[in-house]
């Protein structure tokens, strides 16, 4: 463990520290509070959260079964889904009303967990789309190259720095679409970063990948935390919530049942249930 | 058989005016549907607003002729924003089938009688198209030779010695005006398609919510590109009407769209000079076979027995959907796409 990775713990930790493990629990410093969320299809109700608060500078785990509603409530924090009612508030903002762009431009990015690479554009393309306030990305400025240049070459500088922390400096002439399924994962992370995001949002970031790339995938995400951002993720394995996340959020069946440390989820009986079913046991009696 | 004959002709051809107005239609369509991944399957409809708008202003409501080409585009920008609004924000084939159903209503509405008085119904308008004819900067008489260019009584001659190409007075001035808008579109379509906004129109058409999720309003440049594709669709029926010199409902049929899909698949969606080279393409071949049969017809060559001169014209789109049908096979990516592109699942 670097100095650095134990620094970013360390401060993760104590930001939680004296945090109750129980859902809705309010936090020292919230990037990111949601009230009262809820997500209706026709009669099933996906997510009906009352209450989450995300800490600013953790790595934060969104865990459940599968249904619990978890891609669901990313959807709608990200503005990809409009939610039947609820309010949250993003880095001191009301983003309930934002759309997706705009909650995007405010500071909190998503990826998504079937990775969405722009195949049939270059890697390097794929970041330079990533970078914030073009001036070359409004119609008129685009047909004065003068204008946009110098921007464009910064930005080309900042794409090429990431793809060297990213290992994908040698595929930037690359096809986006021919870059492995885990080359992928990382693409999208590190177009992620172009826009200077506040908080990232991971859909399943370890799905498809193989345990070669995963401890770097990871050390990646570990570094999101250590750079002074916020990180949300959805994830299945149990393991690598327990290697990375400072903080873990239940949802099972679209409510948040509990919060905790990772430790303390493990133990709880709560969460134990929702994964095997309450009836699990029920031979026993 | 004269070959020298069929094969002038279909050179002719296939750099003359119609060739143009094909041009037009599908550097339209390139950018709606070649690098944005918009299904405009009524591109004639915008080809009727340009052609239809010069037209009434002209005829109908005696306005000098600029009028009728700002009228013109100014309804092809109300055309693709009326149809943009309620479709963009959907799934990409609701904007196909509402194109297709608008362009239908806008030829059945310019063809209908009840205000035949004004659009004349579906014998359609002319003279329109002289105060752009008076633009004509030599007169008819204008005589010269420059190497193997020559121009006789205002007619132009392009003499290559085997081939000889020859066009009337008002052609020689479409084609001056039409291979300007070309080439001036095409310019400008390659300094927006190279810049971070063409940039954004590519991410689109590979993954909308990808590029949302990148902060981008993905609303606002569909809607960018459905409006300057659906203007350039314009300019190819300024084009069109001025060639014939007169607007024709029926002219504006899905056929219509189509043809500038063919020319734009032939050429190479999503390539810069695709749309030029596969209109050109397109209307040599179609003129050389559609020449060459008549001709073998004519000489005797094929019997009537097997094929008469009226079947010429539906033998020839035949012959052009088989084609069609063995390029998507074999060269998908048309005369100069990328193939390793088409390798890729898009989704």
């Amino acid at each position: 463990m670097s100095d650095k990775e134990k620094a970013g713990k360390a401060a993760a930790t104590a930001a939680l520290a004296g945090v109750p493990a129980e859902p809705g629990a309010p936090k020292q410093d919230a990037i990111l509070s949601a009230t009262g969320v809820r997500r209706a299809f026709g009669g099933l109700v996906a997510v009906d959260v009352e209450h989450l608060e995300v800490q600013r500078g953790t790595i934060t785990a969104l865990i459940g079964p599968n249904g619990a509603g978890k891609t669901t409530f990313f959807n709608l924090v990200t503005g990809f889904d409009r939610p039947s009612r609820g309010e949250w508030d993003f880095d001191g903002r009301a983003a309930h009303r934002m759309r997706s762009y705009q909650v995007a431009r405010a500071g909190m990015v998503r990826t998504f967990q079937l990775t969405k690479a722009l195949t049939r554009m270059s890697v390097l393309d794929n970041m330079l789309i990533g970078a914030a306030d073009q001036i070359g990305e409004r119609m008129w400025a685009g047909l004065v190259p003068g204008v946009w240049k110098k921007q464009e070459a910064a930005n080309r500088e900042r794409a090429m720095e990431l793809l060297e922390r990213f290992k994908l400096v040698d595929k930037r002439e690359h096809y986006a679409g021919e870059l492995s399924g885990g080359q992928r994962k990382l693409l999208e992370m590190a177009r992620a970063l172009m826009l200077n995001p506040k908080m990232i949002m991971l859909d399943e970031p370890m799905a498809g990948v193989n345990p070669a790339l995963k401890q770097s995938l990871l050390e990646h995400i570990k570094d999101l935390r250590e750079d002074g951002m916020t990180v949300l993720f959805v994830e299945h394995d149990m393991d690598m919530v327990h290697e990375i996340a400072d903080w873990v959020a239940v949802m099972a069946a679209g409510q948040l049942i509990t919060e905790g440390t990772p430790d303390q989820i493990s133990a709880d009986q709560r969460v134990i249930d929702a994964y095997l079913g309450a009836h699990h046991d029920a031979a026993q009696h | 058989m004269d070959w020298q004959f069929i094969f002038s002709q279909a050179l002719t051809q296939a750099i003359g005016p119609t060739m143009l107005v094909y041009a037009l239609g599908a550097i339209g369509l390139n950018l709606q549907f070649g690098y944005t991944g918009l299904l405009n399957f009524g591109q004639a409809a915008f080809a009727a607003m340009g052609a239809y708008g010069l037209a009434l202003s002209v005829v109908a409501w005696g306005l000098p002729f600029w009028w009728g080409i700002v009228i013109g585009l100014a309804a092809a920008c109300v055309m693709a924003l009326l149809l943009g609004i309620p479709t963009l924000r959907l799934r990409a084939d609701y904007l196909a089938i509402v194109t297709i159903a608008a362009a239908e209503i806008v030829r059945r509405l310019a063809r209908a009688t009840v205000w035949s008085d004004t659009t004349g119904g579906s014998d359609g308008m002319r003279g329109f198209s002289e105060p752009f004819f008076e633009l004509i900067p030599w007169d008819r008489e204008a005589t010269w030779t420059f190497l193997f260019v020559s121009m006789d009584g205002g007619r132009l001659a392009v003499d290559f010695g085997i081939f000889e190409l020859q066009y009337s007075y008002r052609d020689t001035w479409i084609m001056v005006v039409g291979w300007a808008l070309v080439l001036l579109i095409t310019g400008v379509m390659a300094l927006l398609i190279h810049s971070p906004w063409g940039r954004v129109l590519k991410g689109i058409r590979e993954d909308e919510e990808a590029v949302r999720s990148l902060g981008k309003n993905v609303f606002a440049y569909k809607m960018q590109a459905l409006v300057m594709g659906g203007i350039i669709g314009a300019v190819a029926g300024f084009l069109f009407a001025l060639s014939r010199a007169n607007v024709q409902p029926d002219t504006f049929t899905t056929d219509f769209t189509f043809y500038f899909y063919v020319v734009l698949i032939l050429g190479g969606a999503a390539r810069i000079f695709g749309p030029v080279l596969g209109a050109a393409l397109f209307w040599f071949l179609y003129n050389i076979l559609s020449q060459g049969l008549s001709q073998a017809i004519r000489a005797e060559v094929i019997p009537p027995s097997v094929l008469d001169a009226t079947q010429v014209g539906p033998l020839v789109f035949l012959l052009l959907g088989l084609g069609m049908v063995l390029l998507l096979i074999f060269r998908p990516q048309g005369l100069i796409g990328n193939r390793k592109e088409l390798m890729f699942d898009v989704r």
